[in-house]
């Protein structure tokens, strides 16, 4: 190999990494949101993803037999709303009315993950699926260094960042935002201030899982859609958000890219023991800074 | 008080009598033999799982449940893939549902785990399912486990000889799953072809592996003339996506669980380069044979209309073989399982049967099967993609035709001992 | 009183096997033995390595089955006769032992990790650990091979006694946790349990009456790995090895419901709570759909979760405070 190739192999991976790390802040995101002002650790998280995954699926592949042009953005609209849904349903019907009990939280939505990862293998079998890109998006694209690189893959660094500044901006400029804020601080003085504080939950959930699902469609896009994702993201999301930060847009995005990276850049250099780099990393992290490197103590 | 002991010595009395009734052989001989089924129904394995059992549940419809004048009770389990699970499934149908015999499991740690519990029965026979790890029977056999399904090295037979004769390919990069199955699957392959002179550069990449951009950059790259490419289920799916995405255009060679209809159903642009990849295993969906077309017939008969495949998957396919070892040996002894089944097992360790796919099988000293291996081509026919036999290894037997001793020495199949050995040495 | 009903429950489970025998035919009787109550216990030592983080230190730990694991694969490391061997040469006089130890040396680990975090961030960690043993185990196949794990761990035989066969191994199991049990309950009243719940009431007070709470915390963690340990070793031998699976989100998630289904309130849920688990497990096929066993487990956890987060426990003291009433009214 030529320092040429070792150069473009670097960077690929390096651009890898960031293409990875753009897919984990999606769904990541979500995860960090809700735990943000709901203090609640979403174990279904990973559920959301395959509920949108599978949704979006059963309505992209139909529309795209008839060679329909939209037919993906019609499964990635169909796999955000149900992944919403069914956020706003958990918050409304279960978690809601056992609100401040953390733990009891945590293990309900654990049944809800066992019940429906059983239940969409029951619908759906186990058949792995995959969602192709719209041809615009498809294909492949010159980036300098690398050379030919998947053009979805940038597309999904792209939606990553939108979704970074309109979460940013959401929270930071809108009166949603700024009640959501003030919830993390205190939600007494919340709903004292005479804001339907069980109304924002639902939306904060709802908002939350929408995340998550389009993180499930775009995953799904970029890598095959399998039962056994749910534990995987669920997994990611905990890490990325331990090692980033609780509840902070930032803390998550920096966490997603050094767990994206971690992961490719292990692989390339010590495949059998690529794993552990993510796991010595947030041990490190733990060590360190025990409310992750841009959390607040 | 003096009567209720009574009563109770009575009715203990009564059930150790019904016991040694039940043990008697001549009632033996008209009571149903139970036969369990271990299968995988829970987990990312339960397409194949199922399609197992839809096989053998046609099988033993067509027979009336019935053998040596005797009924086959057929009992289901399921795993979810996993040994410890498969194991405790085991345990249930062995001492629980006292069956006499188990036919399963479907995957190679579960093969494993159930062939070390074989050893521990006494009059109780294991049946393998479609679980294809070889050192189920080749290292370490157990007398009570027989394999009428052919492993993961076998599946390659012919292959690496075609790759360098007939497709004059002197270099190959191997891209594989760093576990059990792809190691032997990649050893069958290396055998043959680095023995004829082939030279090959091996990429591995753990199990759940979905990322294989970098590694594909570097193939396309390297002066390879074929990728052989083993992985299993859905990081097959995903490294097939992105070599077609990245425009690869080297020949396609493939594990045998690579080219099966899961992954030509699904969609996406994989299907592209899939066509014309070639591959070896136990099955293709279009085999030129009357017992193969005669088996889809009644296969698409009886279960298309309720969620089967267009033709039998590789897991169906290694139960039905398996249950005709049983079948065979069962019609034989006369539906005896007396003695500790040892009339029974004799006959399965001397059957010779023909499986559903025409393919002639028998057993080895290490009641391992010896059976034909095809050469497959993916084609595109009556407007879909399909697994197309067009060459048959015959007799193959689990050290791939090389002296025991010799295959033996080699060692067990990993990622530093991948098969490759020159002819010369 | 109570050391009665503690006797009396110990001497019934001791003759459970005969009175089986003398109930069930005899094959029936084995399976019963070995396979549901010697299973159950197994696994409700595991199970009581969390419910005792979590009934007196307040942790609600997912690591304590990767910690059994960390004893199994020790186990299966070092003796003598597992396929592959992987260092192998030892006994199980050793290898026994070696694997208990490296199980409390994981369990300390975890909890040094652990030790600034508490409730769900806890549990957040330890999952997030345990996953990252599991995939490490899963990919390695120097030491762990990988996917198939390790084989033919038989077990011991003691004093001429096989240790396959069901009454022995069930007397065995019924042995150590009766052991642990009564180690547990002693454990609490000693001056490091008062402490230890006492850091789970407040911890600040605790500090500020001069006890190291870091430190009473990860030795904590050290006991539970212990008993972690001992279930692990024991689930090894009764696995006839062990791989990844033992120790995967699954299983993860299993321990947790038993442990809850019996109670987080009093260590003995945890036998409860496996005692239900295995025998629904064993059953589901017969009484529900064997291929929907996860949506009928994960119902029974739900209902117990939302109706009585004590546990089957719970509901026995709820019954009990119930009829307490009754009578206290007439």
């Amino acid at each position: 190999m030529g320092a040429n190739d070792r150069m473009e192999l670097a960077a690929t991976i390096v651009l890898n990494g960031l293409t990875l790390a753009a897919l984990y802040f999606i769904v990541a995101s979500g995860f960090s949101l809700i735990f943000g002002l709901m203090r609640v650790v979403n174990m279904a998280h990973g559920t959301l993803y395959l509920v949108a995954g599978y949704v979006g699926y059963a309505v992209f592949e139909p529309l795209y037999d008839q060679d329909l042009w939209w037919a993906w953005y019609a499964g990635l609209a169909a796999g955000v709303l149900a992944a919403a849904v069914f956020g706003a349903l958990l918050q409304q019907l279960l978690l809601g009315w056992m609100q401040g009990q953390e733990l009891r939280q945590a293990l309900v939505t654990i049944g809800i993950s066992i019940i429906a990862a059983d239940q969409i293998l029951a619908i759906y079998g186990g058949n792995p699926r995959q969602f192709f890109a719209p041809d615009a998006i498809f294909g492949s694209t010159q980036v300098p260094l690398v050379g030919g690189y998947p053009t979805f893959r940038l597309v999904q660094i792209g939606v990553a960042v939108a979704v970074g500044v309109a979460l940013w901006l959401l929270l930071n400029r809108t009166r949603l935002g700024m009640m959501i804020r003030a919830g993390v601080d205190d939600r007494e003085m919340l709903g004292a201030c005479g804001v339907n504080v069980p109304l924002v939950g639902v939306a904060v959930f709802a908002l939350g899982a929408a995340l998550c699902g389009l993180g499930g469609v775009i995953g799904s896009t970029a890598q095959p859609l399998a039962m056994g994702q749910d534990g995987r993201f669920l997994l990611i999301s905990l890490v990325v958000v331990i090692v980033g930060g609780m509840g902070s847009v930032t803390g998550t995005a920096v966490g997603a890219i050094l767990v994206g990276l971690a992961e490719q850049l292990g692989q390339a250099m010590f495949p059998t023991y690529s794993v552990v780099l993510t796991f010595v990393m947030m041990v490190a992290v733990l060590a360190l800074r025990p409310q992750g490197i841009l959390g607040r103590a | 008080m003096s009567i209720i002991t009574t009563r109770r010595a009575a009715l203990l009395g009564t059930a150790g009598l019904a016991g040694a009734t039940l043990a008697a052989p001549a009632i033996a001989q008209r009571a149903p033999i139970r036969l369990g089924g271990l299968t995988t129904l829970e987990g990312p394995f339960a397409t194949g799982g199922q399609d197992a059992y839809r096989c053998v549940q046609m099988e033993l419809e067509r027979i009336n449940s019935t053998i040596g004048g005797r009924r086959i009770e057929f009992i289901r389990e399921s795993s979810n893939a996993q040994a410890d699970v498969a194991l405790a499934r085991a345990r249930k149908l062995i001492e629980q549902d006292n069956v006499d015999i188990i036919l399963g499991p479907l995957s190679g740690a579960e093969g494993i785990a159930l062939r070390d519990y074989s050893r521990t029965l006494t009059g109780k026979t294991i049946v393998n399912g479609s679980s294809g790890a070889a050192d189920t029977t080749l290292r370490n056999p157990s007398p009570n486990f027989f394999r009428f399904s052919t492993d993961g090295t076998q599946w390659m037979a012919g292959l690496g000889n075609h790759v360098f004769r007939q497709m004059n390919i002197r270099e190959v990069a191997v891209s594989a799953g760093d576990y059990a199955f792809p190691y032997a699957q990649v050893f069958g392959f290396n055998i043959e072809y680095c023995r004829a002179g082939g030279r090959v550069q091996h990429y591995w990449a753990p199990l759940g592996t979905t990322d294989f951009s970098a590694q594909i950059a570097q193939i396309n790259r390297s002066s390879a003339g074929a990728v052989v490419v083993v992985h299993g289920g859905t990081d097959g799916l995903a490294f097939m996506t992105q070599y077609a995405q990245s425009g690869g255009n080297k020949p396609l060679i493939a594990g045998s669980i690579m080219a099966d209809q899961t992954m030509l159903s699904a969609r996406g642009p994989h299907r592209r380069v899939m066509v014309g990849m070639i591959s070896g295993g136990p099955i293709a969906d279009v085999i030129d044979d009357p017992t193969w077309r005669e088996f889809v017939e009644r296969y698409r008969r009886r279960w298309l209309n309720e969620g089967g495949f267009q033709s039998p998957s590789i897991h169906g396919v290694n139960y039905t073989t398996n249950l005709y070892g049983i079948l065979h040996a069962l019609r034989e002894v006369d539906g005896d399982l007396g003695n500790n089944q040892e009339a029974f097992q004799r006959a399965l360790a001397a059957a010779r049967i023909t499986a559903p796919t025409g393919a002639a099988v028998r057993l080895d000293h290490n009641r391992q099967a010896i059976s034909d291996i095809f050469l497959n081509r993916i084609e595109e026919r009556d407007g879909r993609a399909q697994v197309v036999a067009f060459a048959r290894a015959e007799g193959v037997n689990q050290t791939l035709n090389t002296p025991e001793q010799q295959f033996l020495a080699l060692g067990a199949p990993s990622r530093d001992n991948p098969g490759c050995v020159p002819a010369a040495s | 009183m109570r050391r009665g009903i503690a006797i009396a429950a110990a001497l019934l489970l001791l003759a459970l096997p005969w009175l089986l025998h003398a109930v069930l035919p005899a094959n029936q009787a084995g399976f019963w033995t070995g396979n549901i109550l010697g299973r159950a216990l197994v696994f409700g030592i595991i199970a009581m390595s969390l419910t005792f983080l979590a009934t007196y230190g307040g942790f609600v730990s997912l690591a304590q089955m990767m910690i059994a694991g960390v004893a199994g694969y020790t186990l299966a490391i070092f003796v003598e006769g597992a396929v592959p061997r992987i260092v192998g040469g030892a006994g199980y006089a050793l290898a026994i032992p070696l694997g208990v130890l490296a199980a409390t040396l994981m369990g300390l680990l975890v909890g040094a990790i652990a030790v600034r975090t508490r409730d769900i961030y806890l549990l957040m960690i330890t999952l997030s650990l345990s996953m990252g043993v599991f995939r490490f185990v899963e990919t390695n196949i120097t030491w762990f091979n990988g996917y198939e794990g390790i084989r033919n761990v038989v077990g011991p035989s003691l004093w001429g006694l096989d240790f396959r066969n069901p009454w022995v191994f069930y007397h065995v199991t019924l042995g150590t946790a009766v052991l642990l049990f009564a180690g547990v309950m002693y454990l609490v009243r000693s001056p490091f349990g008062l402490v230890l719940q006492g850091i789970r009431d407040n911890p600040r007070r605790v500090a500020a009456l001069g006890y190291n709470v870091a430190l009473h915390r990860i030795a904590a963690f050290g006991v539970a790995g212990f008993i972690a340990g001992c279930g692990g070793v024991l689930a090894t031998i009764y696995n006839i090895g062990i791989s990844p699976g033992t120790i995967g989100l699954g299983a993860t998630v299993n321990v947790l419901i038993m442990a809850v289904i019996g109670g987080l309130g009093h260590p003995v849920g945890a036998f409860l709570g496996s005692f239900i688990f295995t025998v629904f497990d064993t059953f589901a096929a017969t009484v529900y759909d064997r291929d929907r066993f996860n949506t009928l487990i994960g119902i029974v956890f739900l209902v117990i979760v939302l109706a009585s987060p004590d546990g089957v426990l719970g509901v026995g003291t709820r019954l009990r405070r119930l009829l307490g009433r009754r009578a206290a009214d007439k």
